[in-house]
């Protein structure tokens, strides 16, 4: 006889892992490692720019990656993920062929459509690069709505810049404006040194402030020092984004691990309006 | 091709052209224009700062060197910037190395008469103070965050 699973025993598919293929892996810069991700249990769900997946790494843990792959193409879902814990270090460790659990996509998205007729400025800074790829490829993908696109990316070092050949390709893109910099030169660079926000008034300078639209993404400390110099330069707090990072469990916004004030970050976020989460962002320790 | 004047390049600056006409004919009487090609040095550190250059187009390195290593970059200024400050602390010497990464045009306005005008014109000197150190402060602001290495505990 077989036995009948309770309605309140079945778990919601949100919460239920479907087992994915590692298709292909690139390795760098250092210990930052980028996965290209083939569904074994059907076809992936579309997703958005700035969404996010939970990676599952057998027997050790999940955890949340934004997904930087294009938006564009159902069969390109990309996942760049740094080594810094157990699970990271353990995804980070698996090769073509292998096997893990992915949920999602998860969260609120760049708001990439809305901004049509705009200035759209996106900035990253280090790994904050992966979350905003598929924004700008979705920009790219029809820069005619947009009255320009430009791209600020600033990394610790020149080896420390993500997607190197995407950057080459997109320095040559006649419809995005690109600005890369370093805090840290090496011998033979021969590009910008500064932290991003050195670029934002060059990058702007042929845009009215009122009509630019900012996505900002990097570390937190990166990001707010961006959304307030560009508040200082007069782009307006409500058409500034940002992508937050908090510990994500349930991705559903019910375990209440990544409560970031009153939002739930899995849930209410990744992307925020950066007025929504400016004051908080001032607040040490949430 | 238009050849524009000293005192329209002065004007054309993001940060000098906040000065009025007739402190701009005044400050031009201190300049000269200056062209540099790529790699070349502008300013060499430890040298005596008897300019300080406006920059028009153009992308310069302030460089740190030492022996047995290469240069290292620390910063680059632009165009719309101004670049050296040595020139008004005494005793006026060249703080860093200075080197066009690309092809540089500039203004450089002679330091000896810059600081003789705003000794005579106090009110001259005040605006250029109230003009430049928001410049100065939002590069103070940007190392600040340089030195603090932002990316240094970056997760996925």
């Amino acid at each position: 006889m077989v036995a009948r699973v309770p309605e309140t025993a079945r778990i919601p598919s949100a919460l239920l892992p479907m087992r994915a293929r590692v298709a292909h892996r690139r390795q760098g810069p250092d210990d930052v490692a980028t996965l290209s991700l083939c569904p074994v249990d059907g076809r992936l769900a579309p997703f958005r720019p700035g969404q996010f997946n939970m990676l599952y790494a057998f027997g050790v843990g999940e955890i949340a990656i934004s997904i930087s792959g294009d938006p564009g193409n159902a069969d390109s879902l990309l996942h760049t993920i740094r080594d810094v814990g157990a699970v990271s270090h353990a995804l980070c460790q698996l090769q073509p062929g292998d096997m893990l659990g992915l949920r999602g996509p998860f969260g609120k998205p760049w708001p990439v459509d809305a901004q049509a007729g705009r200035d759209l400025l996106i900035v990253a800074g280090g790994l904050g690069l992966a979350p905003l790829r598929p924004a700008i490829l979705q920009a790219l993908a029809m820069p005619e709505r947009f009255r320009s696109i430009i791209l600020v990316v600033g990394a610790r070092s020149p080896t420390d810049l993500l997607y190197p050949e995407q950057l080459r390709d997109w320095a040559g893109e006649p419809a995005l404006a690109l600005s890369v910099t370093v805090d840290r030169a090496t011998p033979g660079w021969s590009g910008m040194v500064g932290v991003v926000t050195t670029r934002l008034a060059r990058a702007l300078d042929r845009c009215d402030p009122a009509n630019v639209s900012a996505l900002v993404c990097g570390p937190e400390v990166m990001m707010r020092h961006c959304c307030l110099a560009l508040e200082d330069m007069g782009v307006p707090p409500d058409a500034q984004w940002i992508s937050m990072e908090r510990n994500m469990k349930c991705a559903t916004g019910s375990c209440g691990h990544c409560q970031f004030g009153a939002d739930f970050v899995c849930r209410d976020g990744p992307v925020f309006r950066w007025d929504r989460v400016a004051a908080r962002l001032r607040i040490r320790g949430i | 091709m238009d050849v524009q004047s000293i005192p329209e390049l002065l004007a054309d600056h993001l940060i000098l052209g906040r000065f009025d006409a007739g402190s701009i004919e005044t400050l031009a009487g201190c300049a000269r224009n200056f062209h540099f090609g790529a790699g070349e040095l502008i300013q060499k550190e430890g040298a005596p700062a008897e300019l300080v250059y406006v920059l028009r187009k153009g992308d310069v390195a302030i460089e740190i060197s030492a022996a047995h290593i290469s240069p290292t970059v620390v910063e680059t200024v632009h165009g719309g910037d101004i670049l050296g400050w040595g020139w008004l602390i005494p005793p006026y010497r060249t703080l860093f190395d200075a080197r066009a990464l690309t092809e540089v045009s500039c203004v450089g306005l002679d330091a000896a008469c810059l600081r003789g005008k705003c000794d005579d014109d106090p009110m001259l000197g005040y605006q250029l103070f109230k003009y430049w150190l928001p410049h100065l402060a939002a590069r103070f602001r940007a190392q600040r965050l340089q030195v603090a290495d932002l990316y240094g505990g970056e997760g996925a």
